[in-house]
């Protein structure tokens, strides 16, 4: 089952799960993406170990989507 | 670290993109600066005891201006790595499960201990914080401070460590330039600054980084 979560103040919340092949699942979780990128949230998948890239549409076949807050210089 | 762009450098688009010569070229300047700093309170104490060796204790004082200022900027580099109030334990604990699951079993150990995540880069190596990370230079002989965090107070310590380390994995290049410069110079000096539990941290970056081991400081993807 894969996973599109937000890091928050609760540690994390799973935001939406899905299956490659539930079309019904998919659906609901790009249109739960597209609500957090619109809030301001960056996605990331990661690529291998050490290695992240950031995504602008759901990845179906992703095990795992992580929402994150921009960050900033201090 | 990832192919792509960070986004969050749109915001800083007047600073040009750190690379690894630009790198050099900043810490010789911060070593520079120093240096201008400090000499002339030490030439200033020469010339005193050589004017009027009674004059001694002012030139002590001008001896301490030259060896407080290169400390405090130190002093404000180990800042960036300091620990910050944690938040409930719930969370806390779930925002770790996260963690552990984006690094291996020696950065988890590390973490543990130090609370800092070792990561590798084409850069140097490495050290993640909750609002701030360190990069050790490859050969060990530099390390810079760098002040960055997630732009979310509320986060969890781990949750915020996770913020810098995926940012840094998408763009190690713009992860450097989204981040403000806190301090240039050698680690025995930011040693000195960091609370006791960092320095092992510290110590393993090194070791990674050290002579021999530069090998394994990763390449950047084509």
């Amino acid at each position: 089952m894969a996973r599109l979560i937000r890091m928050d103040q609760t540690g994390h919340t799973t935001v939406a799960e899905w299956r490659a092949d539930d079309p019904g699942a998919v659906e609901a979780a790009v249109a739960a993406f597209r609500e957090e990128l619109d809030a301001g949230y960056y996605a990331v998948v990661s690529t291998g170990e050490g290695h992240a890239e950031q995504v602008r549409e759901l990845p179906p076949d992703a095990e795992l989507v992580i929402l994150r807050r921009p960050i900033a210089g201090g | 670290m990832g192919a792509g762009v960070l986004p969050e450098t749109a915001a800083v688009y007047w600073r040009p993109r750190v690379d690894a010569a630009r790198l050099r070229r900043r810490g010789w300047t911060w070593t520079g600066t120093t240096v201008a700093h400090t000499v002339p309170f030490l030439g200033t104490a020469t010339l005193l005891m050589a004017l009027e060796p009674l004059s001694f204790p002012v030139a002590a004082i001008a001896v301490v201006h030259a060896w407080g200022i290169p400390a405090l900027y130190a002093a404000r580099g180990a800042g960036v790595v300091r620990e910050r109030p944690r938040a409930d334990a719930g969370p806390e604990r779930t925002a770790l499960g996260l963690l552990g699951d984006l690094v291996g079993h020696e950065a988890r150990e590390l973490h543990a201990r130090t609370g800092l995540i070792l990561e590798r880069g084409a850069l140097g190596v490495w050290l993640v914080g909750e609002a701030g990370a360190l990069l050790v230079r490859p050969g060990g002989r530099r390390v810079d401070c760098w002040c960055v965090k997630a732009d979310a107070a509320e986060l969890p310590s781990a949750d915020r460590i996770a913020h810098l380390l995926l940012a840094l994995r998408e763009d190690e290049a713009g992860f450097a330039t989204v981040a403000n410069l806190a301090f240039s110079g050698a680690p025995w000096r930011l040693r000195r600054r960091l609370p006791a539990v960092r320095r092992a941290a510290l110590d393993a970056a090194r070791a990674e980084s050290g002579p021999g081991r530069q090998a394994r400081v990763r390449r950047s993807r084509p």
